[in-house]
């Protein structure tokens, strides 16, 4: 069978695409390969690690598990929208950094954004919450400890901010 | 890892999506949230031709609450229904069992109905449609029909729905009066897959006194088991210890084995989740706050 193309319009980290895409494409491929933002990572690709997660409209989702033409019309941020326009790092980013909360990176994106949907939900969590929040995703080096301390610095220089 | 070749309609109506699944058959699949299909597809363990992609169908995105129980839409989302305060008390076991599904990233796309007809044996929603005498209002061109949730799941990943029709609705029963439920299962992980899940309803007389008892099951066999324990506990009091009422499931499941838990750790688990969970649920049905952890 050849693929048809279908045309769909993703507005990601703020900026209208327009691409034509085959109904097989994964979303996670249609940022990485089609949009060239290689800042989302492929782990797993059947939604278990969480490395590939994105906000849609604003909300965590695995972008392995959509399809890229189910998507038409859709908000998405990335792991490249996080930070300001001039490179300053968002809250989570600047916890990770300051906690050591990452070691190769491979699953940082997903982190991320995880955590950053998160935290507007629950601004001020608990270090079981913290946990739980980051209990979708998958790290191999770090161990997490880092990582829940990053959760935990993240809330508190949000608060800081505000 | 990666889908194969598929085509791809979004109907815009049910009646297009109902005329689509009738021109394509058993070469359709229905796209909802996609958080079981798309890793599926992926894998290459389903290959349709075409995909009908419901999600522009936002009339069949609801959660609605009456007297005699809840109805979910076949777009509403995990997250809409867990969230959704009205939906919980009318039917508590719905909050209850859906805290376990899967970790948020997916609660937010997976749909409620899809993880039913999915029929996937280690899946929260369908032991408690189960347990609870629901029923799934499947569509087709040829009119609806009503089926209740046992003669629904017919093996692992396989119901009795038709090709060619479309599951639009679950309908979730309200608790008589004086009848409480529970949940709890275990994981290796909170979120992923359970070893051994129980959904327990228990239903007291005037005194308090148990005189029903049900518990539906997850992940002992290929398809929801339900069972009415009620013989060896009726009479008791709504806060005695229930362990026969455990004893006797363990004697009923007979799971399998696979790489996550043996046989024998399964059925374990059911004894113990079935005492706990029914002893929780006889002191809800009590108006008792469960003072039992789950």
């Amino acid at each position: 069978m050849t693929d048809e193309l279908h045309p769909i319009t993703l507005r990601v980290n703020g900026i209208p695409h327009q691409v034509n895409v085959p109904a097989r494409r994964l979303l996670s491929d249609c940022l990485r390969h089609d949009l060239g933002l290689t800042g989302t990572h492929v782990g797993c690709e059947h939604g278990v690690c969480g490395a590939c997660t994105v906000l849609v409209g604003g909300v965590p989702m695995r972008s392995c598990l959509l399809l890229a033409v189910s998507m038409d019309g859709e908000q998405l941020t990335t792991v490249e929208g996080l930070a300001a326009a001039d490179g300053t790092l968002s809250p989570v980013q600047q916890a990770f950094a300051e906690c050591h909360a990452l070691q190769c990176g491979f699953c940082t994106p997903g982190f991320l954004t995880t955590i950053t949907a998160a935290l507007v939900e629950q601004p001020d969590p608990s270090r079981d919450q913290a946990r739980e929040i980051v209990g979708g995703n998958l790290c191999r080096c770090t161990g997490y400890q880092n990582i829940v301390e990053a959760v935990l610095r993240a809330a508190e220089l949000m608060k800081d901010e505000a | 890892m990666k889908p194969s070749a598929v085509s791809y309609s979004r109907p815009g109506s049910v009646d297009e999506a109902l005329a689509l699944l009738t021109e394509h058959g058993s070469g359709a699949k229905v796209l909802a949230g996609g958080q079981s299909l798309v890793p599926l597809l992926s894998m290459r363990l389903a290959a349709p031709e075409r995909l009908v992609d419901i999600n522009s169908l936002a009339e069949l995105g609801y959660v609605r609450v009456a007297a005699d129980g809840v109805r979910v839409g076949a777009l509403a989302r995990h997250a809409a229904v867990l969230a959704d305060r009205p939906a919980a008390e009318r039917q508590p076991l719905l909050a209850a069992a859906l805290r376990w599904v899967a970790h948020p990233a997916i609660r937010n796309r997976g749909t409620s109905v899809g993880s039913i007809v999915h029929a996937d044996p280690a899946a929260e929603l369908p032991a408690v449609l189960s347990v609870l005498g629901g029923t799934v209002t499947a569509a087709s061109t040829a009119g609806r029909r009503t089926v209740p949730a046992l003669e629904l799941f017919a093996g692992p990943l396989e119901t009795t729905l038709r090709p060619d029709e479309l599951a639009v609705e679950a309908f979730f029963p309200a608790l008589p009066a004086q009848t409480g439920v529970a949940f709890a299962e275990v994981a290796r992980r909170h979120g992923d897959y359970a070893l051994c899940g129980v959904a327990a309803l228990v239903r007291l007389d005037d005194d308090l006194r148990i005189v029903q008892a049900r518990v539906g099951y997850l992940s002992v066999a290929g398809t929801p088991r339900v069972l009415e324990l009620t013989g060896p506990i009726a009479g008791r009091s709504y806060d005695a210890e229930l362990a026969e009422a455990g004893r006797l499931a363990a004697t009923e499941l007979d799971p399998e084995p696979d790489i996550h838990a043996t046989a024998e750790y399964r059925r374990q688990l059911a004894q113990v989740l079935t005492a706990r969970t029914l002893q929780s649920a006889a002191r809800s049905a009590a108006g008792v706050a469960a003072g039992v952890p789950a």
